[in-house]
């Protein structure tokens, strides 16, 4: 598999950003027909490193040598010369123009005129291959994901490109367009392409992957052979002694779900632009329970978690909160009752990023801490400590802006806050999506204990394991309508799976 | 010699640009720099035009206080830029605003003359806000149902205004006794604002200077203050954090609107006495570049509005002393507008 002259090696690479040390690597290497994981916790300096590799950022020192011959690689146009691509999570797609016009932009070879069909010769084939093919004549807004990241991949290829970097290429991807996207990586490798890729995704890198280079506050502590590594060993390398257990916490189930916090009775929504459309979506979540919403997403997930918000009205049906007709409630209302939200990125959804920490804190709480024109702000302080002890979290920094804690202490702030007064309901939409495996195993206990105290929780998520690991029940949501009810009992992927997708065999 | 004269400025300017402090200072002093250029070309010697500024300005008392009347109506129209600007809104509507504001006071000073002056000012300054607001809460109604842009229909309204202002001096309150002259009959005594020791610099000042204050004390002591910075920065987030945005918006906008307003009514009432066709040479235009070169800080409109005071002057006295037309101080207040441009981010950069 290991060809003799790499296709790109880099040797002493030190990136500093002021005092902190962001990558220390000795070397590291990826040759033809090889895929390579980067794995490691969130911080560990992955990302850093392929934008080093990609000329995005200029390291302090380093060396960088390309098929051989030494090179300088100080700009993401020389890296492209060189053949070396790379994929950001953020897709540089524009969304109004049509696939193969996007493709058309990236390519500095193309004659003064230019057909489509000599584009789509051009590209065709290759995606043909490598099983990337995409409908080249739609607007890229109208791709979902996994199909812009196809695009996004032909992109690179097209203009060249022998080495593809993926920055966590599977972060944004359901099940189902994971699976395509390692078979299109298959591909690529059996083709002679290097690719390397990031994930802190342990079960990612166990299957067609050659080597893991697992990272540690910047440095690479080491690396396995694909076949020969075990969770165990991996996780040992990403968190050195402080890993975190690999089996998750057995379950205490509450024996039965004590009053009814929600209900959804044939709840429908109009057609929106972009969004999905519920159709007759009936559901009941009692306290001590936890509700799993599995499905691919754009399912209706974020629709319905909306909806329950009170971010979006039903067109139909009846919502009730602990028994009353909440249809027509206001966002603030709802959350007066007792309704937490958990979404998935705090800085988008659940954050101000220019405001300070306090004063984030101080949002959302409707008339709670209000004094005359201003707020109760020692009083939201106490609280806010009260509430960050009982979640064990370390004390807050009040007086720094949002926009500089890191996205696991944004996550914090939003649940300090969301928790304070104890949320009976708590509606949570990808909680875990960009925490790294501890972060993310916390929440998930978290979770455990609102339950056991007595909490409704509405766990959104698209990761079966985790799902599996903390609900009570799994409802599969399809193309905006319930597509399956599951009890502990069946939580296996094999059972579940087919319902998310529409196999024959859904229960 | 002029080259001389020209060099100094430069040199000046730069050395007070890269000492940042105080940064209005820098930007004044690289403005009058880039004027001088637009002044040499013209054969003009621009050291001599300054002078004469200077010393007609801040060379004798009346000079100074008409720095002062010109920036009351400005700290206000400014006002009307800022606060809106904090949840993201642009409002450039504060020309038609100020218009609508002269004019529903005026209706209260014809209405009213019987009244005494400490019941019919206060009513004309209640009028002039409404008059305000009324004029921006469409743009504002709009722009929460997500219909139009509250930029354009503000901006179109800026037309309509003195239309509406030209319908009632040419018609149902045309002045009797200046027949060839379309303006409003003159108010009663008990209307007019009082100056202060025999300047024009009026009680409008006050109401600027309180206007400004509330403005600050709302968006960084109020709770509403916060939630406007919230909106500002995470319209999305603030929704799901069951912030009412839409009741902002309309509120804010009206708000704002109603600020210009009382900018209107100040002028009408202490200026002009009278419901005039032409009663703001674009001190709502000149707001919006007053707030957005002052990114939306109390402390920063007032250091402007009092800049713009001065550079309107210049033009004043260029016309006079160098036969410059007026007209040149538009090109001065785009230089400033460039330069700070320049420099950094305009108003609610942090977004």
């Amino acid at each position: 598999m290991t060809g003799s002259t790499p296709l790109l090696e880099a040797k002493g690479v030190v990136k500093r950003f002021g005092a902190l040390v962001a990558n220390d690597v000795a070397d590291f290497a990826v040759n033809a027909g090889e895929v390579v994981a980067l794995l490691g916790e969130n911080g560990a300096g992955k990302s850093t490193l392929c934008k080093i590799l990609y000329g995005y950022y200029r390291p302090d020192a380093g060396e960088f040598t390309v098929a051989g011959r030494p090179a300088t690689i100080d700009s993401p146009r020389a890296a492209r010369r060189l053949g070396i691509g790379m994929v950001f999570q953020n897709f540089s797609l524009i969304p109004a123009l049509t696939v193969w016009e996007n493709v058309a932009l990236f390519l500095d070879d193309l004659p003064f005129v230019i057909g489509p069909e000599a584009l789509r010769r051009r590209v065709g084939p290759l995606a043909e291959r490598l099983r990337l093919s995409v409908d080249f004549r739609l607007p890229v807004g109208r791709l979902a994901v996994g199909d812009r990241q196809k695009v996004e991949i032909l992109k690179q290829l097209l203009a060249g490109a022998r080495v593809l970097i993926l920055d966590e290429p599977t972060k944004v991807l359901a099940p189902q367009e994971t699976e395509g996207l390692f078979r299109a990586i298959a591909e690529l490798r059996r083709e002679g392409y290097g690719v390397v890729f990031i994930t802190h995704k342990l079960r990612e890198v166990m299957v067609g992957v050659d080597r893991v280079a697992v990272m540690r506050q910047g440095r690479i502590v080491g690396t396995v052979s694909g076949r020969a590594a075990s969770e165990a060993q991996l996780l040992r390398l990403m968190f050195g002694d402080s890993a975190p257990p690999a089996s998750r916490p057995p379950r205490a189930r509450q024996a039965a779900p004590g009053e009814t916090a929600l209900a959804l009775e044939g709840v429908a929504t109009a057609p929106d632009f972009g969004a999905t459309t519920l159709s007759d979506v009936s559901l009941r979540l009692g306290g001590g329970e936890i509700l799993g919403i599995a499905g691919v997403s754009g399912n209706g997930q974020r629709e319905l978690a909306e909806c329950i918000l009170g971010l979006r009205r039903p067109s139909r049906g009846v919502k009730r909160l602990w028994g009353e007709d909440a249809t027509g409630w206001s966002v603030a209302r709802i959350r007066e009752r007792g309704v937490a939200s958990i979404p998935e990125d705090p800085l988008a959804l659940a954050l101000i990023s220019g405001l300070t920490v306090r004063e984030n804190l101080a949002l959302g709480g409707g008339r709670r801490y209000r004094s005359g024109l201003g707020l109760d702000w020692p009083r939201l302080v106490a609280d806010m400590d009260r509430s960050a002890e009982r979640l064990r979290f370390p004390p807050l920094s009040y007086g720094a802006r949002a926009s500089a804690l890191s996205g696991g202490n944004q996550q914090r702030i939003v649940l300090t806050r969301e928790f304070a007064h104890g949320a009976k309901l708590i509606v949570a939409l990808y909680p875990t999506r960009g925490l790294d495996a501890r972060g993310a195993e916390a929440l998930r206990a978290l979770f455990g204990e609102a339950r056991a105290a007595g909490a409704a929780v509405l766990l959104v998520s698209e990761d079966l394991d985790e799902l599996f690991a903390v609900s009570d029940r799994l409802i599969v949501l399809r193309d905006g309508r319930i597509a399956g009810a599951f009890p502990p009992a069946s939580f296996r992927a094999e059972a579940v799976g087919p319902c998310m997708v529409g196999a024959a065999d859904a229960a | 010699m002029r080259r001389e004269s020209l060099l100094a400025l430069c040199a000046a300017a730069a050395s007070a640009a890269r000492r940042r402090a105080p940064r209005a200072l820098g930007v004044a002093l690289a403005a009058l720099a880039a004027f001088a250029l637009l002044l040499l070309v013209d054969g003009k010697d621009p050291l001599r035009a300054y002078r004469d500024t200077a010393v007609y300005v801040f060379g004798n008392a009346y000079g100074f206080s008409e720095l002062l009347v010109r920036m009351t109506p400005l700290l206000m129209t400014s006002v009307a830029v800022a606060l809106p600007s904090r949840l993201g809104l642009i409002n450039v509507g504060g020309e038609g605003q100020l218009y609508m504001g002269g004019w529903l006071a005026t209706a209260g000073a014809l209405n009213f003359p019987d009244l005494p002056a400490w019941a019919l000012l206060p009513l004309m300054t209640a009028l002039g806000f409404a008059g305000g607001a009324l004029w921006a809460l469409p743009p504002g109604l709009m722009r929460a149902a997500k219909l139009v842009n509250e930029t354009i229909s503000g901006l179109l309204l800026n037309y309509v205004a003195p239309l509406i202002v030209s319908f009632f001096i040419f018609g149902p309150w045309r002045s009797s006794e200046s027949a060839s002259y379309p303006q409003s009959p003159a108010f009663v005594a008990a209307a007019r604002l009082p100056s202060f020791a025999g300047t024009r610099i009026h009680l409008g000042l006050l109401s600027g200077l309180v206007c400004l204050a509330l403005y600050g004390l709302a968006i960084n002591r109020t709770r509403w203050g916060l939630e406007m910075r919230a909106i500002g920065g995470n319209a999305e987030a603030s929704l799901r954090l069951g912030i009412p945005v839409s009741g902002y918006v309309i509120a804010t906008m009206a708000a704002a609107g109603g600020f210009a307003g009382v900018a209107g009514m100040a002028e009408v009432s202490a200026i002009q006495g009278r419901l005039v066709a032409e009663l703001s040479p674009g001190y709502g235009f000149v707001g919006f570049l007053v707030a957005w070169l002052a990114g939306g800080n109390p402390v920063g409109i007032l250091v402007m509005a009092f800049l713009f005071a001065v550079v309107s002057s210049v033009g004043d006295i260029l016309q006079i002393t160098q036969g410059v037309p007026y007209a040149v101080v538009n090109v001065l207040m785009a230089v400033i507008l460039f330069i700070v441009l320049g420099q950094r981010r305009p108003l609610g950069a942090g977004r």
